[in-house]
C-alpha cells in the first residue's frame, strides 16, 4: 500500500516536472480524443493567425451559465488558406459553432474537425478537411 | 479595283486584330497562383495538359511544387513512412535502431505524447537536409547560376547551395544543417545531386528516422517536360542503415508560373512560445 502511494506520488511528481519544462511539440494527435467529436457554441474572443498552428479562442457558456474559455487549434496559415480559411475569416464577437476533437485530459482545448468545423451565425461554413485529395495531386 | 480590295482586306485585318488582341491578351493574363489557393492543383494541371511542351536543356530554374499538400510527409519519408507496414521497415543497423528509438517523434510508429516529443524542428531548429525534401516539401524555387544552383524552400524560408563547378564533395566536411552539395547533369534532363556533411542533430524525416555524420544523400531531379519534374531521394548511411533506401520515389513537381506567390512560413520563437503556452502545455498537463 505504502509502495503504491509512493509510486502514485512519483508519477505525479514526474509529470509535474515534465509539464513545467518548456514544451515545443506541436504535432501528433496523441493528446486528443480523436474518436469522439465535440460541438461547442459560443463567441470568438480571438483568432490568432500564426505558426506553427493558428488558434481560435471561443467563450462558451455551460448549462449552469459559467463561461468556459475554449482554445481550438488549426494548422499553419498556408495549409489553412488552401482549405479556404483566412486571417480575416473571423473576428472577436462572432457567434460560432465549432466541431472539434478535445484534449484527452479534459481541458477545453481541441483541434478543428470535419467538413462543418466552423459555422458562423450567417451560415458561412469552414471545413477542416483539405479540398484537394492528396492522391490526385500525386498523379500528374 | 484590285488595289482597293487589298486595302479593304488589310484594313479589316487590322481592325479585327485590334478588337481581338485585348480579348486574347486577357485570356492569357497570368493568374496569381500559390500553393494555398483552393483548387489550384486541378486548374494548374489542366492548364499544363493543354500545352505540354518539351523541357529546356539543362535547366531547372523556376518555382516547383508538389501541390495540394502531397509533399508533406507527416509520417516520415513518403516512400517509406513510419506506419508499421512490413514493407516500410527500414534496414536499421543495431546502433541505428538504438538511435531511432532515442528520437521521440510526434508521428509514426514511435509517436509519443506531446510532452515527450524531442523533435528538433519543434524548437525552430532547421529541418536540414534531407528533411527539407522529406517533411514539408512545399513550393521550392530553384535558381540556376553559372557555378551553382540555389534552392529556396518555403518551409522555414531557407535556402541551400548546390555547387555545379565540378568540385568534389569535401573529404572531411564541417557539419552543416543543410550539408554540402554538388550536382551534375547526367543527361540533358537529369540533374543528380550528392550531399554530405549533414549535422547529426537533424532528423531525416517526421517519423524520427536518424542519421550519422556518414550520411550521403542523392537527389535526382528528372525533368519530364516543361511543366513536370520528378524528384527521387536516396539515403545512404552505413552506420545507421545496412543498405541504401529510397525515401522519395519519382515524386512529381509541377512548374508554377512566374507570378506564383510563395508564402512566408517561418518558425518564429515568439509564436512558438505563445502556441506552447496556449495549447501544448495545458494539453500535456494532467488535470
Amino acid at each position: 500500500m505504502e509502495m503504491r502511494r509512493f509510486a502514485r506520488v512519483a508519477v505525479t511528481a514526474g509529470l509535474l516536472a515534465i509539464s513545467s519544462a518548456p514544451l515545443f511539440a506541436h504535432h501528433g494527435n496523441a493528446a486528443y480524443e480523436t474518436a469522439k467529436e465535440v460541438t461547442v457554441k459560443g463567441t470568438i474572443t480571438d483568432w490568432l493567425w500564426a505558426n506553427p498552428h493558428c488558434i481560435m479562442k471561443v467563450d462558451v457558456k455551460d448549462p449552469a451559465g459559467m463561461v468556459q474559455h475554449w482554445v481550438i487549434e488549426a494548422l499553419n496559415p498556408p495549409d489553412m488558406v488552401r482549405k479556404g480559411w483566412a486571417k480575416n475569416s473571423f473576428k472577436p464577437g462572432d457567434e460560432v459553432t465549432v466541431t472539434l476533437v478535445q484534449a484527452r485530459n479534459g481541458s477545453p482545448i481541441g483541434r478543428f474537425r470535419g467538413d462543418r468545423s466552423v459555422v458562423l451565425a450567417n451560415g458561412q461554413v469552414f471545413s477542416a478537411n483539405d479540398p484537394n485529395p492528396v492522391q490526385s495531386a500525386e498523379k500528374p | 479595283m484590285q488595289r482597293w480590295l487589298i486595302f479593304a482586306t488589310g484594313a479589316m485585318g487590322v481592325l479585327s486584330a485590334s478588337l481581338l488582341l485585348p480579348i486574347l491578351r486577357a485570356q492569357n493574363a497570368p493568374s496569381v497562383w500559390n500553393s494555398d489557393s483552393p483548387n489550384w492543383t486541378q486548374a494548374q494541371d489542366e492548364a499544363a495538359k493543354k500545352q505540354k511542351s518539351p523541357a529546356p536543356r539543362r535547366d531547372l530554374t523556376g518555382t516547383w511544387d508538389v501541390g495540394g499538400g502531397a509533399g508533406i510527409g507527416v509520417f516520415g519519408a513518403k516512400s517509406m513512412p513510419s506506419d508499421g507496414k512490413p514493407e516500410h521497415e527500414l534496414p536499421f543497423t543495431a546502433s541505428g535502431r538504438e538511435k531511432f528509438l532515442a528520437n521521440k517523434p510526434g508521428w509514426g510508429t514511435t509517436e509519443v505524447a506531446a510532452a515527450f516529443v524531442n523533435d528538433p524542428v519543434d524548437r525552430c531548429d532547421p529541418a536540414g537536409l534531407p528533411r527539407a525534401d522529406l517533411f514539408e516539401l512545399r513550393a521550392t524555387q530553384m535558381i540556376q547560376m553559372p557555378k551553382k544552383v540555389l534552392v529556396l524552400y518555403e518551409f522555414q524560408q531557407v535556402w541551400r547551395t548546390i555547387w555545379t563547378d565540378g568540385r568534389e564533395l569535401p573529404k572531411d566536411p564541417e557539419p552543416r544543417w543543410y550539408g554540402y552539395s554538388v550536382g551534375k547533369w547526367e543527361d540533358d534532363y537529369t540533374f543528380v545531386v550528392q550531399s554530405n556533411g549533414m549535422d547529426e542533430r537533424t532528423w531525416l524525416d517526421n517519423g524520427g528516422r536518424p542519421h550519422s555524420s556518414d550520411l550521403r544523400v542523392e537527389e535526382r531531379f528528372h525533368r519530364l517536360d516543361r511543366d513536370t519534374m520528378e524528384l527521387t531521394v536516396t539515403i545512404n548511411d552505413p552506420q545507421i542503415y545496412t543498405k541504401p533506401w529510397v525515401a522519395l520515389d519519382q515524386i512529381p513537381l509541377h512548374l508554377r508560373s512566374d507570378e506564383f506567390d510563395v508564402r512566408e512560413m517561418i518558425c518564429s520563437p515568439t509564436e512558438t512560445e505563445e502556441y506552447n503556452k496556449t495549447v501544448t502545455n495545458p494539453v500535456a498537463t494532467p488535470r
